[in-house]
């Protein structure tokens, strides 16, 4: 790693004035932070660690929403965030009980892997991710890997998910870094249903609409026969062909909605 | 009653108190006073050429000791290669130089190209980055096959090619060709042993430090075999004679074979300790650990065997490519020769077999042994080829094997190795009563019903460990012997140090040889431990690989214990006023037979040492013995393995929903240890059949370069206890030392690949998918694209 | 340089750090704890796995820094009072749930918390928590059942395989 310094804030503002120095960076969990900063990837002068900040902690659900502060970390949702259970269960089951005792939603969206779970989450659930200056709509969110509508310095202090009649996320595991080689989050609400992928698409999370038109009119596995995905545009490597994974969005989804509680 | 001591218990390891505490002392956890850091600048690119290394401005970076360059190894050896490998026209192999540092080329991704030593590891790697590599990318040479093409770019530019050797074995190809010639049916398959990274969880490191006092130095490193790196640092890097030379070798957190090997590290820490004089010490990162530790495997095979009429296999012909990587690590070129070839044969009497290798260099990270070393290798292309020829001749793979097995020992194979003993029948038949075939058939229907297709796949292996004798493999072209030795010193109240040649990094030493000293003199085993690790405690060794630790140096420590008893006994002799000739030990209580006349072990112990009333005019004082112990043999350990696999079809998912091993390793000393063996050698193959694969692209850059890309097994890609089985009740003893053990090390590692991939081969087609082969690591992707035709 | 203090193994130390100390370093080279070990450098093998404030992270992918004010446990807190091998340690030896050692510290911290959340984890769900920690020696088998004896299950039937 290269130098630098730690700063611990312990509310919003002081660390939205503290992201204000030069080359400082919002450090979250550090579950990804960390490891890009040990290849020195990234050289930031300061660091500026979210997470002794007691007000984007938490799980509460009210409205017909469960709303989770930016700094809550996976486990925390896993435990806490029963009201909307395919999220809880999504969260429990990104990367392994250490990194989830660290790792935190407002961190992992900040990040925006194109293989990492909440995103699929938020996408798939229509989620409103709040900063510290406004409120943003998932749709407007992700923009491509990597790539987010968040400004520098801004920090994501809670998202909130509206709680759907039924949903359920598969995840098929890369089987060495166990992210999702692709995932499927399928939501069933009053006004629709959503289809967010991740894993798959070299542009990152993304919607899948045709699926989200069919389980529209009939919420059934068999609604999506005969649908695919192109493999245009999907992810190639190591671990699977862009076919392979356009296949197993298919697959995923039907079973997603055939496991929706 | 099992025993609860001695050979055949399983007492708790004793090595264990420390490591569940935190108090083991592994290399990482030594710092020597004063001591600068090293950071190695290595090559990103698979292929250049070096036109200028400018360390000037990094020279004046804080904290910066000093920096190296190949220039300042111009003079020194460089890594040698321990075997010399003949090739078919009586040529010795292509030997290329391998330079601590790179000088002129680097040659693949990880090549270290300067080093920085300074204060502290952060300076070192800032200075590294300060460095202006100017460095020319060239072609790099990934494929072997496309690398022994015509007008391919050369990895070394001294060389006519980029073939180390082409190595022909076996019956002479001209018999072997005219038995496929009038066979009834040939199998043919083409197939690939996948490259892996061995990953033991401890990375490398090295700490060298240098005494100006009396011009020693001492290197604390990694090591599966101190010994031997101490010979091949000293004697051809460095030219330490070994007066002057110290390697330790402390807690080791696992090896796997890649901490056999002789590295540029080590070298170099030992190097720059003296010419800094200041000790410098280097901790492998992981990424590092994937460019830098020697990798495993990597073989393309195809495989030819020929059966008559009768499904009697009549001839066997392999030709197989070996990747060399772009240097010959240590042992490399012996892995796909005399490891590998002679092993080709299996449990068979194919009276015909003959092998060919050709070794090659490439722009990759070095090759060497992994768990197993070339046996996998032999093993995975013979039962695969097995598995198809039963498929398309249109019998019960288990009836083919049995047919076909060698019933008579000892046997000579026509791959020049005789197996001493073995009862292949016998772990066959254990193997089947444990698998509960019969139920098979209503595990697949549960499966099917369940929407998954359930395979079953079988087995059989043999192996050749504890590499030997020594005036053998010296025809062969080893550079060392293949003894080990021991030296047990009884002290004066009768507690016992053992100085052995063999290294524990895992396989519980401390706990096993203990048990066979104190079996053998009656005392408790809290009386012995063993010493390791350590070239100045111990005379010397050979160290531990190949499983050959107890079947060698065991043996050893045997034959200095014997030497103990015969000297212990005259002892006893005077003291009892009686005759050697007639006195018995036994339960620690030297008597004179047919008498209640006796002395204790310590009695006798205490006289060694305070020789008052003693026999000074017949023997020394003391009691200390050395023995180094050469086996006539390898040793020929073998098993039978089986397991079921379910595919998911619609993901091409395989879980291993059973397993069975049922091992021949001869006399077993410790069976807790010996199960616990054989569990890890499993977990490694299964990781290999399913997960495992080191990978490049066609410019040489690591694709697996760490455990985002390397998939490592885990806890849950592993078979549940009730469905698992580790069997080792068929015991054939060794023949020719004398606690009659075979090894077990790798067993595991050796018989699982084959037994994954025949399962799901078997489930595939139980779903009417023509698939014939599938190259590991059979991961969900590819088992998908096999399915898709 | 950060002041920060935090109370290991049950003692309060107080040290200055640097920014990119991160917590295994902290513990093996400031504390001198060597237990605790790294085995890679993506937060994935889980040698490094300690508890802070009484839950398991991995001590290579958090910063020292984050630290202060924390109670952390590493393996060599894990003893009984009496210095003999605490419950979990214990059923580790009796059951050769370690090898070369080398990820046991980490073994048994991660176990340690499965087991405060979970008294009688099953099979499966031993194997899910274990994701994070990798052993390459063991195999994994002898590192469950120590586990679910740990946890007072009966494996005698298992161990007598």
């Amino acid at each position: 790693m290269y130098s630098f310094d730690v700063e611990n804030p312990e509310t919003v503002a002081d660390a939205v004035a503290a992201l204000g120095q030069d080359e400082a960076q919002a450090l979250g969990g550090g579950q990804t932070l960390i490891p890009t900063l040990k290849q020195r990837l990234a050289a930031p002068s300061v660091l500026v660690s979210l997470s002794g900040i007691a007000e984007i902690k938490g799980v509460s659900a009210d409205g017909g929403a469960v709303v989770i502060g930016g700094g809550t970390t996976h486990g925390t949702v896993a435990n806490e965030a029963g009201a909307y259970g395919a999220l809880a269960a999504l969260a429990g089951n990104i990367g392994d009980p250490a990194v989830r005792n660290r790792g935190t939603i407002g961190g992992s969206l900040a990040n925006n892997d194109p293989s990492a779970c909440y995103p699929a989450a938020a996408l798939g659930s229509g989620a409103t991710i709040s900063t510290n200056t406004r409120s943003i709509a998932a749709d407007d969110y992700f923009q491509g890997m990597f790539e987010t509508a968040l400004d520098e310095g801004e920090i994501i202090t809670s998202v909130s998910f509206p709680i759907p009649e039924a949903a359920n996320y598969q995840k098929f595991e890369q089987p060495a870094s166990r992210f999702a080689l692709v995932g499927v989050f399928v939501a069933k609400y009053a006004d629709g249903v959503r289809v967010a992928v991740t894993g798959a698409s070299e542009e990152g999370v993304f919607r899948w609409s045709e699926a989200e038109a069919a389980l529209s009119s009939n919420f059934s596995a068999e609604a999506l026969n005969g649908l695919s995905v192109s493999a245009d545009g999907m992810i190639s490597d190591l671990h699977g062909s862009g076919a392979y994974r356009a296949h197993l969005i298919g697959v995923l989804t039907k079973r997603a909605v055939a496991a929706a509680s | 009653m099992p025993k609860d001591h001695g050979i055949g218990a399983s007492p708790k390891r004793r090595e264990d108190v420390r490591f569940l505490t935190g108090a083991g002392n592994y290399t990482d956890d030594i710092n020597v006073q004063g001591q600068a850091y090293v950071h190695f600048l290595r090559s990103d690119v698979a292929h250049g050429k070096i036109n200028n290394i400018d360390t000037a401005a990094a020279a004046a970076m804080p904290g910066v000791v000093r920096i190296f360059t190949g220039a300042d190894f111009e003079g020194v050896g460089g890594i040698p290669c321990g075997w010399q490998v003949t090739d078919k026209h009586g040529e010795p192999m292509k030997e290329p130089a391998h330079p601590v540092l790179a000088q002129g080329k680097a040659r693949h991704v990880g090549d270290p190209i300067a080093a920085v030593v300074a204060d502290s590891l952060e300076e070192a790697r800032n200075a590294a980055e300060a460095i202006e590599l100017d460095i020319e990318e060239l072609p790099a040479v990934v494929d072997m096959k496309a690398a022994l093409e015509g007008g391919a770019t050369k990895v070394h530019d001294d060389l006519d090619d980029n073939l180390c050797y082409d190595w022909q074995f076996g019956s002479p190809a001209d018999e072997t060709d005219a038995v496929f010639a009038n066979a009834a049916h040939v199998t043919t398959l083409e197939l690939i042993n996948n490259r892996l990274v061995a990953n033991p969880m401890e990375p490398r490191v090295a700490v060298g430090d240098y005494s100006r006092a009396n011009d020693e130095s001492k290197l604390y490193t990694t090591s599966q075999n101190p010994h031997v790196i101490r010979l091949l640092m000293g004697a051809f890097v460095l030219g330490i004679p070994e007066h002057k030379l110290t390697v330790i070798a402390p807690d080791v957190g696992g090896g796997f074979g890649t901490k056999i090997f002789h590295y540029a590290e080590e070298a170099f820490c030992t190097f720059a300790a003296k010419a800094c004089n200041r000790p410098v010490k280097w901790t492998s990162t992981r990424s590092e650990a994937f460019m830098s530790d020697a990798h495993g495997r990597d073989h393309v095979s195809k495989i030819e065997l020929a059966l008559d009429a009768d499904n009697n296999f009549i001839g066997l012909r392999t030709d197989t490519y070996a990747n060399m990587g772009a240097y010959l690590s240590t042992f490399a070129s012996s892995v796909p020769t005399w490891l590998h070839g002679t092993l080709m044969a299996g449990n068979y009497k194919t009276p015909n077999v003959t092998v060919n290798v050709k070794a090659v260099f490439t722009n990759t990270v070095p090759v060497d042994a992994y768990r197993g070393a070339g046996r996998p290798e032999a093993t995975y292309q013979l039962e695969r080829v097995i598995d198809k020829a039963a498929r398309e001749v249109g019998v019960d793979p288990i009836a083919l094997r049995r047919q076909n097995f060698i019933t008579q020992f000892p046997y000579a194979t026509p791959v020049a190795v005789e197996y001493d003993t073995g009862d292949y029948e016998a772990t066959m038949a254990k193997m089947e009563e444990l698998m509960d075939l019969p139920g098979f058939a209503a595990r697949r229907a549960a499966s099917e019903a369940n929407g998954k297709l359930r395979g079953f796949g079988v087995n059989c292996f043999i192996e050749a460990c504890g590499i030997a004798p020594s005036n053998l493999v010296g025809q062969l072209g080893a550079r060392a012997g293949l003894y080990d030795a021991a030296t047990v010193r009884v002290n004066a109240t009768g507690s016992i140090s053992v100085m052995v040649g063999a290294h524990s990094h895992g396989q519980g030493h401390e706990t096993v040889f203990p048990q066979v000293v104190a079996e053998m003199l009656g005392i408790d085993e809290s009386m012995v431990d063993i010493v390791h690790g350590d070239t100045s405690k111990i005379p010397f060794g050979m160290g531990t690989y190949g499983s050959r630790s107890l079947a060698v140096c065991g043996s050893a420590m045997v034959r200095a214990t014997e030497k103990i008893i015969n000297k212990a006994k005259k002892i006893a002799a005077h003291l009892l006023e009686a005759s050697e000739g007639d006195i018995e030990l036994k339960d620690g209580q030297f008597s004179i037979a047919g008498t209640d006349k006796s002395v204790a072990w310590g009695d006798v112990t205490l006289a060694a040492y305070v020789p008052h009333n003693y026999p000074l005019e017949d023997i020394e004082p003391g009691l200390e013995e050395t023995a180094f112990y050469d086996p006539a043999n390898f040793t020929y350990p073998a098993g039978a393995y089986a397991c079921e696999v379910e595919v998911d079809p619609d993901t091409g998912k395989v879980t291993v929903e059973k397993f069975v091993s049922a091992d021949d390793f001869g006399n077993v000393v410790n069976p807790m240890i010996v199960e616990g063996q054989v569990h890890g050698g499993i977990a490694q193959g299964i990781g290999q059949a399913l997960l495992e694969n080191c990978a490049y692209d066609e410019n040489g850059q690591l694709l697996s370069a760490s455990y985002m890309d390397y998939a490592m097994p885990r806890a849950d890609d592993l078979p549940h206890m009730e469905n698992y089985t580790v069997d080792h009740s068929c015991q054939t003893p060794c023949t020719h030392n004398p606690l009659g053990v075979k090894g077990c090390g790798e067993a595991g590692a050796i018989g699982s690949p084959p037994t994954i991939v025949n399962a799901v081969i078997d489930a595939l087609q139980s779903g009417g998918h023509n698939v014939e082969h599938i190259d590991m690591p059979v991961s969900p992707s590819r088992v998908w694209e096999a399915m898709q035709g | 340089m950060t002041e920060v203090t935090m109370v290991v193994n049950g003692k309060s130390v107080t040290k200055s750090v640097k920014g990119n100390t991160l917590m295994s370093e902290f513990l093996r080279e400031e504390l001198r704890l060597t237990g605790t070990h790294v085995g890679c450098d993506t937060s994935q093998c889980g040698a490094c796995v300690v508890h802070v404030n009484g839950e398991a992270v991995k001590s290579c992918t958090m910063f020292a820094a984050e630290a202060n004010g924390s109670e952390v446990k590493t393996i060599e807190g894990m003893e009984n009072p009496d210095g003999s091998l605490g419950v979990i340690q214990q059923a580790f030896q009796d059951h050769h749930g370690l090898q070369c050692g080398f990820c046991t510290p980490g073994m048994v911290m991660s176990a340690a918390a499965l087991l405060k959340d979970n008294p009688k984890p099953t099979e499966a769900e031993i194997r899910d928590y274990l994701e994070g920690n990798i052993c390459r020696c063991t195999g994994y088998h002898n590192i469950v059942k120590a586990i679910m004896a740990a946890s007072g299950q009966d494996v005698t039937s298992i161990a007598a395989e």
